[in-house]
Parts: structure tokens; C-alpha cells; sequence
């Protein structure tokens, strides 16, 4: 940033008389702690001054929105053209409760969906397996065949309504279910628009949702980047997330650096095995991140995020569109930080999330409800959630102006430091080979893995604080309502699975899934054969199934 | 002279992945000189209770985020019981309301531990807790 | 008393793993025990593997007790990992890689820490291959760190010892105790499908080559096998049953050449030093400890009001009359 010498001097002489004082005023009574540091232990100064942003270059490193290095946003237009989209995770039960949620949402001013599956789905499983006893829509939405899925999309205008799937190894499957559906309705597969989560790499590193070795699983992704690029122009095919990294107990530097390393493994993946131009599909990639209780920390995070990719797609991999150069991404308030102990506090820590994420320009946004942290949220508890959204965006005036903390000297600083520490972290991923070999070596996990104990070791010794955890603690309880998923669901879903069964074609079946498991094994896209085979009503299981047979079973090798 | 250190198998059942809360235990366990046998996520009752045995642990912690801890946890329980080895000790923690805690005890879960309990608390309970076995 | 052993004859699991533990927490009644369940051993083909971490050790062990069980055979594995120094606790998690045999009656699978430096590892390790042994499994694998000494007196109980390499690891051959290349039956190249993989088969072959004929008894030359890529599951279980295959063929070389009775005598030998030590050894320490003698001992070499030789010879005037 330019500071003239005479700003520079006077600066100095200023910062001087006043370190004085504080020396004074410290020397009657000390600070209430000797050290100051964000959620993720980052040291932070008392405080920023013109000194620390001096060596900034206003072109290259802040600019304008909708010009490189877009730390101050991809659109030109900011808020004012278009909120971010209010996209609220959902789904529970079974397929009729949620679209019933669903359709409560839209009403309330809901601008996108977002659907959240059971662990059955979640793992490639159907209802009645062994493995999935006791499981079902318990944490989200069971599906076991495209039956199911047009129950959830009853009623939805699929051309008009973008909806998000958090859905990763059996991302094809349920993708293709989505195609099927739109198809069933009438509605061209280049009219939908939506988001597959589809990032395997971060299931090794946090979230452990597993089925097949990395390699394959990377190839899967890449397939649908692929068929996304040629068919289904408005379909993000990769929400490439730190969210999950960052539950998983990561600094906020870990979680840019991961995410933004996992996301440089899938475009070099991407053009290595299907020869495809990085602006060919790099438009189409999306974000995920996490926005935790560190008000500045996290507003700093999401404007680095956006420079480091633009620098990484311009310069790395020698992008010519600026398309691809943009960061776009949803970001979710953090879970982790909600506390069973007086819920009501959770409406407090949301909105300041979510506030810091509106600072940092994010696209999308899902706010938690205060009940979370106990079960699935209530109606109530997510209209609070939903509101919380818009009361930032339409009461608190902070949507007015673009970016308006650029150029603070502690932003500016907080924005450089995460920069730089996130590219030690993607230089030395590098240098191990890349991401899979990274995963493979256990580093990532590894660092993930310190960085929780150690934040533990801080609330246990009272260094940091949760409110309601190890300060403010009150004896008195202060109950919830819950929701609660009764184990009849389960014997529902499987009695519907079983009718399914008997009604379809059971020779379609095998013959799709065969279509599914030769384009395995040769190396094709296995996109339009899932379509054809969930069309016959394969399920989930039974295609998973066919990955596992061909690609193996991925173990997590349980590094602590 | 005989030492008797205390020997902790930490699993997940079921199908969620969420290790961070496992994972910690596991450090913090090591840390306080015990033994620590981590099983992985994704486990079966069938699989835990069998590899207890064979590791000869004291207890069995276990932890689930998924909402299935009403019927996982019981089922470790049982499945030890069915095995002959209903003296290892059953402890959970995860995700689990106020309103489980009894039904989880009176299907024989010795201690609940949820978010917001201090490690050196959970550690002291197991001190005082495991009991040596012949 | 008999009662026990009687059980663990006849396969249960219960009474095998409780009797192991107490070796581990060194309970007095187990040592007789194991009087009892010594003369009773003789019947399992012992393997160790040993390499660097991160060698894929125990996805290997996986893949064997997946290639052992499917020619019938029975299977006991120890897994050995390392106790921390500074808090003497352990995390134990070579078994999450075998969990899908947890369930397998035929497969008995044992996490030992190594516990403290004082040594006594070899000997717990030792008793749990007795125990397993009488327990009727046909082979027990046997996996260590491959670092330190105490690693190399483990290797001595094995008929057949592997050691695990894995293409890239920079000294990859020297960083493993030469105490092991001596004793290796068969080397493993692990992830052979990474580069490198050549590279590190021409060194072994040279190394081999440079080594005197008497350095393979019987005239077995280890083979090196190479294993691929544990992710591509077909490819991955043909080379472990390869290395299944070459596994028994040494046990048969070393039926066939009469050379189990170098191999008893080589075992018998550290078994018995281990035996004496935890018999002379322990006693004397507890001893010393137990009256704060120890501390004072330690204080005094400290100071240099004496040295250790001095002492020791106190020492041993003191327990051991005999030797006066």
C-alpha cells in the first residue's frame, strides 16, 4: 500500500509516544491475559498500523470487485444485485418429511435447497443392510432408489430452484437420480442447476465418509466434471470443502490450505485424465467453507481464499478465463462451536458467524439452528436460522457497500499473514507429491489432528473460552424441545425399498449395472450408464456395490 | 512387581465418521499412561465386542455423533454379554440428549460423557473406575 | 491353574488374551502359567515383519491373514507398537487395518506396547506366541517396528522372518538394523508401483550378492517379492498370496534341510536371557528401587563419588553369592 514518507515518519513517532503509554499504564496493572490469539491460536498485536500493510501493492494484491486478484469479490455489482443465496441444509426422515421442509422453506424466503442424506446414503448403503441398523434418517433424508427421489422433488421447480447435495462417494449416483428426475419431469438436463459436493479428498483428511481407495475416487469425481462440463452446464459438479476440515478440528489456515490444495489436485486431475483445457470446467468449480467464531479471523480467511485461487488459476495453471479465476463458494456456520449447554447462546454465535461471512462476501449461506448441536432442527429453530440470514442482509446495512473492510490495516495484515502461511502449507503438499500422496502419508490428517488436541488442552486449561463450557457455566438446565426420529421410519423405508424390488424389472437392473461396471472397468464415464440404471430403479447400495467390487474398499488407516 | 495399566479400546460404531471427539480421547488416554486400542470407524457391535475381547481391554468407549446411539450402544453391551465378557465396561459419548441418558444406563452403559466434559475429568473417571480383574 | 491352560488348549480366546496381559502387567501367577503352557509349544509356523514406519506393515499383515485363511489355516497376530517415553501410555492402532477378521473365530488378533526401556518386550512378546501357539493357531504373524535391539530379539522367535521395505524412503536399507538383514528370510517391496521400486531392487540384490554363502543356510537365498499397490484390490491380494506361497516354502526349507534345530537353538537362547534377566535382573532393580537405595545410587555416579563399575560389582557381590 503507498504511505508516503511523511505519513510513514509521523506513524512512527506516534507509535512510539504511544507504546509508551502502554508501557505505563501495564506497568500499574498488567493486560488480563499475556497472550492474544485468535480460535485457531494465531498471535494477534495489540495493535495495526500503516506499517503493517506498507509493502502491499494496491494492483496487484486488493484492486476492485470483478478484477484480479478479486479479494474484494467476483461480482462488480457486490450485494446490491443479489443477496447471497439463503440455502438451508435439510433433510430428515424420510423423503415426504423432507420435502414437506422443503416446501416450508421456499415459503419463508428461502432461496435455494440443500439437502442433507442419512448415513446410510451418505455411505452408498440401502436402508436394509446390516451395516446400516438403526441409522436410518436419523441425520438427513433416506434414499434408497429414484423412487424415493421423486418424492423429495415433488413439487419443486427443478429449472427455476438451484438445490445442493451433500453427497460424496455415491455423488454419481445421487446426481444421476437428480438428472433422472429432471428428466421424468420433462425439464432438459441444461436447464437444472445445483451443486454435488462430490470432494472425496477432504473425506480422507476429515470427514471419513469412505468407500474406495483415492485414485478411483478422484476418478469418479473427474467423471462427473466431465459429464457436467458437456451436459449439465449450470451443475457445480464439485463443492470443493474446508467446512468439514474444519470441524474436524483444523486451524483456519489449515482449512484454506487444504481445501485450496484439494481443489489444485482435482484441476490437475481433471486435465491429466480427461485431457479437458482447465477453462473448460474450472468455471464450474465451487467452494465450500466454514465460518467459525473468530470474527476476523474468518473474514480475512474467505477474502484470502479468493486471491489465493485467482493467483493459482492465473498463474499456475495458466488460465485465460476469468471465469475460472473466481472463487465461488457457500459457506456454513460452524457446528463445533454450538454448545449443548444453554442452546439459546447458539442464535448469538450464529448470527456473529454468519455476519463474518457476509463480511467475507460469501454466495451462499447455510445458518445453524440452536438445536443442532442435539439433533435435527426443529421448524422453529430453523426459522430463527433462516431470519438471522435475513435480518443481515436487510436491517443491519452491512450489504450496502462492497468489501468494506478492505484496507484496514488490521484486516489487510490478518488477510496477508493466512495467505502466506496457507501457501507454506500448499508448497510443501507439493513437495510431498501432491495431495492423494499427502493423504496417503497421513500429513494432513496428522496436522488436523494436533491442531484438536491442542485447542482441547486450551479449553481444558481455560486459555480459550466457550461460554456455557468452561466459563459462565450454569447449574440450571435449560431443555429444548428435540426432534426426534422414531424407529418406525426405518421399518417404513425398508417395507418401500422391498415394494420396489418386487415391481421393477430385474433384468434392466442387471443389465445397467453391468453397463456400470464394464465403463469401470475401462476407464468411461459411468454418468450416463447411473442415469440408465437408476431410471431401471438400480439402488444406491447396488451400484456402490459394483465401485467397491471393482475399485475396493477404502480402510481408513486411523492416524491420531 | 506387578503394574497394572489401564487398557481402553476407543470406537466408533456405526456409519458416521465424525473421529475428531475418538481421536482426541485417544491422545488424551495416551497421555495419561494408558493403553489405547482405536478401532477405526465404521465398526459393528459384533466387530467392537470381538475385538475387546481379544485385546483384553478394561473398557470400551465408545462415541457416536450419528444419532444412533440408542441402538448402538446397547447392542456393544450386549454383544459382550453374549460373548461371556460383560465385566469390560461399556462408556459413551458423542451427540446424545439429556432424555437417552437413562434409557443408555439401564441397558448398562456405565458413564455418558458429552461435549463441554474436561478430559482430565473423563481421565480421573476411568482411574477410579477400572477396577483390576484376575 | 491347569484348568487354564486347558482352556486356552482348546482355543479360548478369553483365558489367551487375560493370560497375556497378565505377562504384560507382570502378575506373578502368570509366570507359572506359563510353565505349565511351555512344554505344550512347538506346533506354529512363526513370521515376523519387520521394516520402517510406514512401510505398510500392517495391511500386509491384512492381506496375509485373508491369504491364510482362505488355504484353511488358523492365524494369531501380535501387533507391536511403541509406548510413548514421556507418559507411558499408548496408542494401539495396527489392528484398524484387520478389523474386517475381528469376527473370524479362526484369527486372534493381540496390540502389545512395548512398555518400558528396561527390555522385558521380547519376553512378553515371546510368551504371547507361546500362548497363541498352544492355542492351536498355525501361524502367527508377528509385527514390529523395525528399529531397535529389542525389535531384533523379537525377530528370534520367528521360523521366518520378512522384512518390508517400501521404494523411496531415502537409506532405505540402512535404515534397518543390519541385526535383521542378517536374519531377513524374504525382503518385501511394498507400494512397488511407486518410483523407485528398481532402484531399491538392484540394491538388495547387490547387498545379497555381496554376502558370504554361509550367510544362507541351508543355501536359502532370500527372495525379494514385490507387492503392489494395496488400493487396487486384485493385483494387491495375488502378490500376498504369492508371498503366502513363499512364506511356507521356507518353513518346508527349513523342515527339509534340518535346520529348525539352528533355528530352536538361535530362539532357546534369547529366550533364556530374557528368562534369566526378568529372574536376576528385575528382582535386584525392584530391590533397589523399592528401598529409594537406586535414587541414591544414581545421585552418588552423578556426583562422581563413584563409577558405575565399582557400583555394579557391589552389586552383584551383594545378590549374587554364588559368583564371590
Amino acid at each position: 500500500m503507498y504511505f508516503s514518507k511523511e505519513v510513514l515518519e509521523s506513524s512512527s513517532r506516534m507509535r512510539q509516544k504511544w507504546e509508551d503509554e502502554v508501557k505505563k499504564v501495564i506497568a500499574k496493572g498488567p493486560d488480563q491475559k499475556p497472550r492474544w490469539s485468535t480460535v485457531s491460536d494465531l498471535e494477534i498485536k495489540r495493535l495495526y498500523g500503516p506499517e503493517d500493510i506498507q509493502h502491499m501493492d494496491f494492483e496487484q494484491d486488493i484492486g476492485y470487485p470483478g478484477q484480479f486478484p478479486f479479494i474484494r469479490g467476483n461480482q462488480p455489482t457486490g450485494y446490491r444485485g443479489k443477496y447471497w443465496t439463503f440455502r438451508m441444509f435439510s433433510g430428515m426422515g424420510n423423503a415426504k418429511t423432507t420435502n414437506e421442509r422443503w416446501h416450508m422453506l421456499l415459503r419463508e424466503g428461502q432461496t435455494g435447497l440443500s439437502t442433507a442424506f442419512d448415513f446410510p446414503t451418505l455411505m452408498g448403503y440401502d436402508t436394509d443392510s446390516p451395516k446400516a441398523r438403526g441409522e436410518c434418517g436419523k441425520c438427513g433424508v433416506a434414499i434408497d432408489t429414484l423412487d424415493d427421489f421423486m418424492q423429495l422433488v415433488d413439487g419443486i421447480p427443478m429449472d427455476q430452484v438451484t438445490t445442493s447435495m451433500t453427497i460424496n462417494p455415491p455423488a454419481t449416483v445421487l446426481w444421476a437420480m437428480y438428472c433422472a428426475a429432471a428428466e421424468l419431469k420433462g425439464i432438459p438436463l441444461t436447464k437444472i442447476g445445483g451443486t454435488i459436493q462430490n470432494d472425496m479428498l477432504k473425506e480422507f483428511i476429515a470427514q471419513k465418509t469412505l468407500m474406495c481407495p483415492p485414485d478411483p475416487s478422484v476418478k469418479l469425481v473427474s467423471d462427473t466434471v466431465e459429464f457436467g462440463a458437456k451436459h449439465v452446464p449450470r451443475w457445480n459438479t464439485i463443492s470443493i470443502s474446508g467446512y468439514h476440515i474444519r470441524e474436524a478440528g483444523a486451524t483456519a489456515v489449515q482449512e484454506l490450505a487444504f481445501t485450496l490444495r484439494d481443489g489444485m489436485e482435482y484441476v490437475e486431475d481433471v486435465i491429466r485424465r480427461k485431457g479437458l483445457h482447465v477453462d473448460a470446467f474450472a468455471p464450474r468449480l465451487s467452494f465450500f467453507f466454514n465460518s467459525h467464531s473468530d470474527f476476523f479471523e474468518e473474514i480475512a480467511k474467505l477474502r484470502a481464499a479468493r486471491r489465493i485461487w485467482a493467483k493459482a488459476m492465473r498463474d499456475r495453471y495458466k488460465s485465460q478465463d476469468q471465469r475460472s479465476w473466481w472463487m465461488r463458494f457457500h459457506t456454513q456456520t460452524a457446528g463445533c462451536s454450538l454448545t449443548a449447554q444453554q442452546p439459546y447462546n447458539n442464535v448469538i454465535r450464529t448470527a456473529t458467524q454468519a455476519l463474518a461471512a457476509v463480511l467475507g462476501g460469501t454466495q451462499s449461506l447455510h445458518t445453524n439452528s440452536l438445536d443442532e448441536v442435539l439433533c435435527l432442527p426443529s421448524d422453529h429453530a430453523v426459522q430463527i436460522a433462516l431470519r438471522t440470514q435475513q435480518i443481515i442482509a436487510e436491517e443491519t446495512g452491512v450489504a450496502n457497500t462492497i468489501d468494506p473492510l478492505a484496507g484496514s490495516y488490521f484486516v489487510e495484515s490478518l488477510t496477508n499473514e493466512l495467505e502466506e502461511k496457507a501457501w507454506e502449507y500448499i508448497h510443501k503438499i507439493d513437495d510431498m507429491g501432491g495431495m492423494v500422496a499427502a493423504i496417503e502419508k497421513g500429513y494432513p490428517q496428522l496436522e488436523i489432528a494436533d491442531a484438536a488436541y491442542h485447542f482441547q488442552k486450551q479449553i481444558d486449561a481455560g486459555e480459550k473460552i466457550m461460554v456455557g463450557i468452561n466459563k459462565y457455566v450454569s447449574a440450571e438446565p435449560s431443555p429444548i424441545p428435540l426432534v426426534e426420529i422414531d424407529d418406525t421410519v426405518e421399518i417404513e423405508q425398508i417395507k418401500s425399498l422391498e415394494a420396489v424390488r418386487r415391481k421393477r424389472d430385474d433384468k434392466a437392473v442387471k443389465r445397467s449395472l453391468e453397463d456400470i461396471k464394464n465403463a469401470c472397468k475401462k476407464g468411461d464415464n459411468v454418468m450416463p450408464h447411473c442415469i440408465e440404471a437408476v431410471k431401471n430403479f438400480a439402488s444406491v447400495q447396488e451400484i456402490c456395490d459394483v465401485y467397491r467390487e471393482v475399485y475396493g474398499e477404502y480402510r481408513d488407516p486411523g492416524l491420531y | 512387581m506387578s503394574e497394572h495399566i489401564i487398557r481402553v479400546m476407543v470406537a466408533k460404531p456405526g456409519l458416521d465418521g465424525h473421529d475428531r471427539g475418538a481421536r482426541v480421547l485417544a491422545r488424551c488416554f495416551r497421555d495419561a499412561g494408558f493403553e489405547v486400542i482405536y478401532t477405526g470407524c465404521h465398526q459393528t457391535p459384533e466387530q467392537i465386542a470381538a475385538a475387546a475381547i481379544q485385546e483384553d481391554v478394561d473398557v470400551v468407549g465408545l462415541s457416536c455423533l450419528s444419532g444412533a446411539h440408542r441402538y448402538l450402544f446397547p447392542a456393544v453391551v450386549e454383544q459382550l454379554r453374549q460373548r461371556g465378557a460383560d465385566d469390560i465396561d461399556v462408556v459413551g459419548g458423542g451427540i446424545i440428549p439429556d432424555q437417552d441418558f437413562q434409557f443408555l444406563y439401564d441397558a448398562g452403559l456405565k458413564a455418558l460423557f458429552t461435549p463441554g466434559e474436561k478430559l482430565d475429568d473423563i481421565v480421573e473417571w476411568f482411574r477410579q473406575n477400572v477396577k483390576k480383574r484376575d | 491353574m491347569v484348568d487354564k491352560v486347558k482352556k486356552i488348549q482348546s482355543g479360548d480366546v478369553r483365558s489367551a488374551s487375560r493370560l497375556i496381559r497378565h505377562i504384560e502387567d507382570n502378575v506373578a501367577e502368570a509366570r507359572s502359567t506359563m510353565k505349565d503352557i511351555f512344554p505344550l509349544t512347538g506346533h506354529s509356523h512363526v513370521v515376523g515383519l519387520t521394516g520402517p514406519p510406514g512401510a505398510g506393515k500392517s495391511t500386509l499383515v491384512d492381506g496375509l491373514i485373508d491369504a491364510f485363511r482362505k488355504m484353511g489355516r488358523t492365524v494369531g497376530v501380535i501387533a507391536v507398537d511403541p509406548t510413548s517415553p514421556f507418559t507411558g501410555g499408548a496408542i494401539l492402532g495396527d489392528r484398524i487395518r484387520m478389523q474386517r477378521h475381528a469376527e473370524d473365530p479362526g484369527v486372534f488378533v493381540r496390540s502389545v506396547a512395548t512398555r518400558g526401556a528396561l527390555g522385558g518386550l521380547s519376553r512378553a512378546v515371546g510368551d504371547a506366541i507361546h500362548i497363541m501357539d498352544v492355542m492351536g493357531k498355525d501361524v502367527i504373524l508377528v509385527e514390529t517396528v523395525g528399529t531397535g535391539q529389542q525389535e531384533v530379539d523379537i525377530m528370534h522367535y520367528a521360523h521366518t522372518v520378512l522384512v518390508v521395505l517400501i521404494p523411496g524412503m531415502g537409506d532405505d536399507i540402512q535404515a534397518i538394523k543390519a541385526g535383521i538383514l542378517e536374519i531377513a528370510s524374504i525382503f518385501v517391496i511394498n507400494k512397488a508401483e511407486r518410483e523407485g521400486s528398481s532402484k531399491l531392487r538392484r540394491e538388495l540384490v547387490t547387498m545379497l550378492n555381496m554376502a558370504p554363502e554361509s550367510a544362507f543356510p541351508g543355501g536359502w537365498r532370500p527372495p525379494i517379492l514385490k507387492c503392489d499397490n494395496a488400493f487396487e484390490p486384485s493385483g494387491f491380494s495375488q502378490s500376498v498370496s504369492d508371498l503366502a506361497l513363499s512364506i511356507n516354502e521356507h518353513y518346508e526349507h527349513l523342515v527339509s534341510k534340518s535346520l529348525i534345530g539352528n533355528w530352536s537353538a538361535r530362539k532357546a537362547a534369547t529366550e533364556f536371557n530374557e528368562a534369566i534377566r526378568c529372574a536376576i535382573l528385575d528382582p535386584v532393580l525392584n530391590d533397589l528401587m523399592a528401598n529409594g537405595e537406586l535414587d541414591a545410587m544414581i545421585g552418588r555416579l552423578v556426583n562422581k563419588e563413584t563409577d558405575p563399575y565399582t557400583l555394579a560389582e557391589e552389586i552383584a557381590t551383594r545378590y549374587l553369592k554364588k559368583m564371590t
